[in-house]
């Protein structure tokens, strides 16, 4: 069912959740494409690890509904489920099993045919880097391998959706760089949601940003549209024999300057107008000694503080 | 998926010394008071032989040794159900069950089931005593049938009440002692209130608390006598503590 790319395997309208008089989740629309890695920031406390607990059918909603490849979660929950593969917070494993037996157990309950169940505990061993740990004990195992056991889980039955809060936390950079592949990797096949703190990662790996704040969705972009915004907004620029800060604000489509030291300059331009030639044409012209000039990014870190910041503020 | 689960909590138990503690401390125990009592028997049989009818030993050494089974079940249940759902909120697990796409209902029955499938096992080591006399003497299979029966329903409602408690805390130990409490409560109630109402002739309330007591519906069955509204009454209990657990788990989805 739904197996062409494009479809939405995650369609979630109006998900709100309260806990007594306090509202965790104000009325969050989501939805995830096949295909999709999606990256899902927010600040501690803004309700992420609640909506993914929603969207898992770990916890239910006080409003909204939940489709997971066109299946209503809260009517047809276990039909629902079996497309899901979650990996929580804290990867939940049984300390006295060993990892063959545990994804075993993982893979029946998900319900993958009885036949098939040893095959897929090797396939999805052998992508999470587990080929060889089969007979270990989960409770003698290392945080790191903890966590590629909790990735392996969630996606044993080949799910459609995977959900991942937090998977990189407490790995190493080699384990972060192949977790990052990894999560690459199922994006091609399964739909991916990754919850995280870390804001590269979600450059690196992801399609599309959502950022929560306060129970509500305050930024939801592609990355691609995030990196072509970039660039040409501002430029940092070094001049030997600097003019004064008001000639410099002179030149036509510059909005601002900040002098960062003597010689080093941030240039903010005019949106959509981009005039670092005619910066360096200028510079020229009157020889002021240029010798960088190099646009600045607005990062995903950038756009992420100043929409959370504010209101930590007040 | 119950047989999953239930198989799941089987591992888990023997993968943990207690269960191994508790059943070696079981049939050390009931090994030794069967073979005292068989002693006593061998003593009095001589005595026993002049009566009109005299008690076999299937009603002397057989049902005593259950009756006592009954007994020590009732702190090992509760220290073997202890950590059935404690243990999986404490440790974060659940939400490993309940992301699967299992319903709670069928959560609820594998833990019940797998630890029903290791009491069975106990049962199984207690009944096994007697019918080793078989070989050498003509035993009583009718009255052994009963108590064995009777000592799996009480096993079952035990089983249960150990469950329900477990899934109201995240600590083990207070589970353990916790639901020691509600059998404890609930045989004394059986003992007294049940009685006491019988004698002030009223029927119905001490037939509806009946339903509580579950050594009280024991009883008959140690005798022999498969009184089914004891019965009944063992696996109401029973059923209504795995309603209660469900009803608990899923109440927990809804209030976060």
């Amino acid at each position: 069912m739904s197996a062409e790319p494009g479809a939405a395997t995650i369609e979630a309208r109006g998900l709100t959740r309260k806990f007594g008089a306090h509202t965790a989740v104000k009325g969050i629309d989501l939805e995830l494409k096949r295909g999709e890695v999606l990256g899902f920031l927010g600040p501690n406390g803004a309700g992420k690890t609640t909506t993914m607990q929603m969207l898992t059918g770990n916890l239910a909603p006080t409003g909204g509904a939940i489709n997971i490849c066109g299946i209503d979660l809260l009517e047809a929950p276990v039909a629902a489920k079996a497309r899901i593969g979650y990996l929580p917070e804290h990867p939940p494993l049984y300390r006295e099993f060993t990892v063959d037996e545990y994804l075993l157990l993982a893979a029946k309950l998900h319900r993958v045919p009885r036949a098939r169940c040893r095959e897929a505990v090797e396939t999805s061993k052998r992508r999470c880097g587990l080929a060889n740990s089969g007979a270990k004990l989960l409770g003698t195992l290392s945080r790191g391998f903890q966590q590629r056991v909790g990735i392996a889980q969630a996606i044993v039955h080949s799910p459609d959706v995977v959900i991942l809060d937090e998977p990189t936390v407490g790995l190493d950079p080699h384990q972060i760089r192949e977790i990052r592949s990894l999560i690459r990797e199922l994006g091609g096949k399964h739909s991916v949601i990754l919850s995280t703190h870390i804001l590269p990662e979600v450059e690196a790996v992801c399609d599309r940003v959502q950022i929560l704040h306060h129970g509500s969705l305050v930024y939801g972009d592609t990355i691609a549209a995030l990196k072509r915004s970039r660039g040409g907004s501002a430029v940092l620029l070094g001049l030997q024999r600097a003019p004064s800060l008001d000639t410099l604000a002179a030149i036509p489509g510059i909005a601002q300057v900040h002098a960062v030291s003597p010689v080093l300059f941030r240039v903010d331009f005019h949106p959509h107008d981009d005039a670092t030639e005619r910066l360096a044409a200028q510079a020229a012209k009157n020889d002021w000694g240029l010798f960088q000039i190099s646009p600045v990014h607005t990062s995903l870190e950038d756009v992420f503080v100043q929409l959370t910041r504010h209101e930590e503020v007040d | 998926m119950i047989f999953t689960i239930a198989g799941k909590e089987l591992k888990a138990l023997f993968a943990s010394p207690l269960a191994w503690v508790v059943l070696t401390f079981m049939q050390v125990l009931l090994a030794y008071s069967f073979l005292r009592r068989l002693d006593d028997f061998l003593q009095i049989q001589p005595r026993l032989i002049r009566m009109a009818s005299p008690p076999g030993v299937t009603e002397l050494v057989v049902a005593p040794t259950f009756a006592t089974a009954a007994a020590i079940l009732l702190f090992a249940v509760p220290l073997l159900g202890m950590r059935l759902i404690a243990e999986e909120r404490r440790n974060q697990t659940m939400v490993f069950l309940m992301s699967a796409p299992v319903s709670v209902t069928e959560i609820v029955l594998g833990k019940f089931v797998g630890l029903f499938a290791f009491l069975m096992l106990i049962i199984g080591l207690v009944t096994a005593m007697p019918l080793a006399l078989g070989g050498g003497t003509a035993l009583d299979y009718g009255l052994l049938a009963s108590v064995a029966l009777g000592l799996s329903l009480l096993a079952a409602a035990f089983a249960a009440a150990s469950l329900y408690v477990s899934s109201l805390t995240a600590h083990p130990l207070v589970a353990a002692i916790g639901a020691f409490g509600v059998l404890l409560a609930m045989l004394l109630m059986g003992e007294t209130a049940g009685d006491s109402l019988r004698a002030r002739n009223w029927p119905v309330p001490a037939a509806l608390i009946q339903v509580f007591s579950p050594l009280k519906n024991f009883e008959p069955l140690a005798k022999g006598v498969i009184d089914t509204y004891a019965v009944i009454c063992l696996l109401l209990l029973a059923a209504t503590l795995l309603a209660l657990t469900i009803r608990e788990l899923d109440g927990r989805r809804l209030k976060g």
